[in-house]
């Protein structure tokens, strides 16, 4: 059985999934910043399958397209890091159940 | 593609990512989820040169398992007397509905479009990559430095203690 572009955007559909799942459901936020890290990465894996299989004039777009998206994920993870760090330097928890110094 | 080698390293990989995916779902401590996402990103890596893009793999390999895995291990030693059990909030039942739905809708779309896909992929080299970022979307990438710039000044600035600031202050 040949492995087509099918099979590799439905392990980066299932990946993103996994990471909206987690991202949604847990409790510590550095669990929420692992989620939406996965989501990004599976992302990757889409943009990279589509580079490699779709008809295009310039298919390298794609590529050139994850790089951006992997800079822009370690911007992220730094900034929601210091974050975290920060708030629990206040609050001593990092619970996003927690967080309600905004609520009215 | 075809090929043995091709077929069984695909199946190995979706095996390891996704069973490591779902390990930082139900691990329940922190740090062995992190361990479980270190290998998710590997089995992407792995992916990635499945896919012939050898250098986003290896970028893969050094930003994702070297740097940002670091950088979660840190957060989780710094918050020492934090919640370690990596436990669910109320919504994670309807986040995990969410996203079974949503799974369901991507696999319904991914296998009943007829994808139009080249028989024989064109080589792509990191010269050509090279080429593209520095070529066409050099304005970009660009902009990009100058993001990673203002968000390592921003986390610098946030993680700094009322202490350090005072001391900055009489300086």
């Amino acid at each position: 059985m040949s492995i087509g572009i099918e099979h590799f955007l439905t392990v980066g559909a299932l990946l993103f999934c996994l990471g909206l799942a987690i991202a949604l459901s847990k409790r510590n936020a550095i669990g929420v910043l692992m989620g939406v890290e996965l989501m990004l990465n599976a992302v990757n894996l889409t943009l990279i399958t589509f580079s490699r299989f779709s008809v295009s004039e310039r298919p390298i777009t794609g590529q050139t397209f994850a790089v951006f998206i992997i800079t822009v994920a370690a911007a992220e993870a730094a900034v929601a890091l210091a974050l975290a760090v920060s708030v629990y330097r206040n609050r001593e928890t990092v619970d996003v159940d927690q967080f309600n110094l905004l609520r009215s | 593609m075809d090929g043995f080698g091709v077929t069984f390293a695909f199946w190995i990989l979706a095996a390891v990512t996704l069973v490591a995916g779902s390990g930082v779902m139900v691990s329940r401590n922190l740090l062995h989820a992190v361990l479980f996402l270190i290998l998710a990103f590997v089995g992407v890596a792995g992916f990635f040169v499945l896919l012939s893009a050898e250098f986003i793999a290896m970028a893969q390999v050094i930003i994702y398992v070297g740097a940002i895995a670091v950088l979660v291990l840190f957060a989780v030693l710094l918050t020492p007397r934090a919640s370690r059990d990596n436990s669910e909030t109320v919504w994670a039942l309807p986040g995990m509905l969410l996203a079974v739905c949503l799974a369901a809708i991507f696999l319904f779309v991914v296998h009943d479009t007829q994808w139009k896909t080249m028989t024989d992929a064109p080589l792509l080299t990191t010269q050509d990559l090279g080429r593209s970022l520095l070529g066409t979307w050099v304005l970009p990438f660009e902009i990009a430095s100058v993001l990673l710039t203002a968000a390592l000044v921003g986390a610098i600035m946030l993680t700094r203690s009322a202490e350090e600031e005072a001391e900055d202050a009489l300086a």
